[in-house]
């Protein structure tokens, strides 16, 4: 499986973004998007995810279920965590599960609050959650529904050093076992396998062939 | 479908456990309709012969009090994003979330009326028909407000332009709706014409809202 971007124009705006950019990325490999303040990062996961339309180019993903799109075999996290406070922990996940169809899928909502540490606050309203904590529940739904790609916009914001060790684990078992994920941090990971694609800010020769 | 009524039961625990929005609109039209009487005199003849008209557009403007928050609320948290990245097409969260919409405001809102009948001193006969003219009209309210909602969506203080897109094209249900009532308290038959145009009317709203709303939503997600 190989997600291939090819040729990628986007803008914001009027303002274009990146600039003709083709990468490829292979399932077991973590793509790592990193660059300066306004490079791109973001708007290139949101239209990996489906969310922006590329003024060029394409996206696609190879040797995934071809009929289907890119986005909706998708996962992603972004900086907002699509939790809603006045229902519990478990509910919030409980209903991205049925949402996203995670029916045959191994770990079901406590074994992924377990994962991430949330197990004992499972029947709290989220909203009284600190920011660590509610970060930690948007990044449980990875683990709840199947999804071969994983879009990742910032996911250690807010998390602890004992979180982001967790999620590096995450995301390396996830890998391991055929996974692809494009994440875009600031920060050192700690992963295991990695490449890194560099976007430059407002270059016109941004990313380029890797 | 399953994830259609997931987002269905999501909606609804969301608005009856947060509550604030379903008891704002059942607080505005109580009071709105409560005022009416107190600016008008106790003249009973007058206030019987215009309950309807105005339990009808209290109703209406009730209804659109809460209609801002429809996608606003899962835009803020980004539940919207992930909503719109499922295998469910964008026009099926529209439905599901319009739907819920009219299980949370419209009915009860449509279920009010009656009682706030009493105020107005409305015809003993044209309870029966206000109830179920206002339950066969509710549904166009939400699912043509879906519209103006999406529309709206990145607009600071939506609020009163949501109201300027959207109150037009509440004209025909509120046409239809005030006539059936009065056919079967006043005249001789004509109550079934006027009802199922009401009824038909919900039901174009049922297809067409969630196309248009979708639509819009698709032009905001970036």
């Amino acid at each position: 499986m190989q997600l291939i971007a090819d040729n990628l124009t986007l803008m914001r705006g009027a303002r274009t973004v990146i600039d003709r950019l083709s990468f490829r990325a292979a399932a077991g490999d973590t793509l790592l998007l990193t660059g300066p303040n306004g490079a791109g990062k973001t708007t290139l996961i949101r239209a990996l995810a489906g969310l922006l339309r590329p003024s060029a180019g394409s996206i696609r993903l190879d040797g995934g279920a071809a009929a289907i799109e890119v986005a909706e075999q998708a996962h992603y996290v972004g900086h907002l965590n699509g939790i809603k406070p006045s229902l519990t922990v478990a509910e919030n996940l409980a209903f991205w599960r049925a949402y996203l169809d995670g029916s045959g899928n191994p770990h079901d909502v406590a074994d992924a609050l377990d994962r991430f540490g949330l197990a004992s606050l499972a029947e709290i309203p989220a909203g009284y959650l600190s920011a660590g904590q509610k970060r930690r529940l948007g990044l449980a739904r990875l683990l709840v529904a199947r999804r071969p790609v994983w879009l990742l916009d910032e996911p250690t914001v807010s998390l602890d050093a004992a979180s982001t060790r967790l999620l590096a684990e995450v995301v390396d078992s996830h890998v391991a076992a055929g996974g692809l994920v494009v994440a875009a941090t600031h920060l050192p990971l700690g992963l295991a396998r990695t490449t890194e694609l560099r976007l430059g800010a407002l270059s016109p020769q941004a990313g380029g062939e890797r | 479908m399953s994830g259609f009524w997931t987002l269905l039961r999501r909606d609804l625990v969301l608005a009856f456990r947060e509550g604030g929005a379903v008891g704002t609109a059942l607080g505005f039209y109580l009071i709105v309709v409560a005022m009416l009487p107190l600016g008008l005199g106790p003249d009973l003849k007058l206030l019987s012969r215009i309950a309807p008209g105005v339990l009808w557009i209290a109703l209406l403007l009730a209804a659109l009090l809460s209609l801002p928050r429809l996608f606003e609320a899962d835009l803020e948290d980004g539940s919207l994003d992930v909503l719109a990245m499922g295998r469910m097409p964008l026009e099926l969260v529209a439905a599901a979330k319009a739907l819920a919409h009219w299980i949370s405001t419209g009915i009860p809102l449509a279920l009010l009326a009656p009682v706030l009948g009493i105020l107005l001193n409305l015809e003993l006969g044209a309870y029966p028909v206000l109830v179920a003219t206002m339950l066969a009209g509710t549904p166009a309210i939400s699912f043509l407000g879906s519209v103006g909602a999406a529309l709206t969506l990145r607009t600071r203080r939506g609020g009163l332009l949501l109201a300027l897109l959207v109150l037009p094209l509440y004209v025909p249900t509120l046409i239809f709706g005030i006539s059936a009532i009065s056919a079967a308290t006043l005249g001789p038959g004509g109550f079934a014409a006027s009802f199922l145009i009401l009824s038909a009317i919900s039901l174009a709203a049922l297809v067409v809202g969630p196309l248009a709303a979708a639509a819009a939503l698709r032009m905001q997600l970036p």
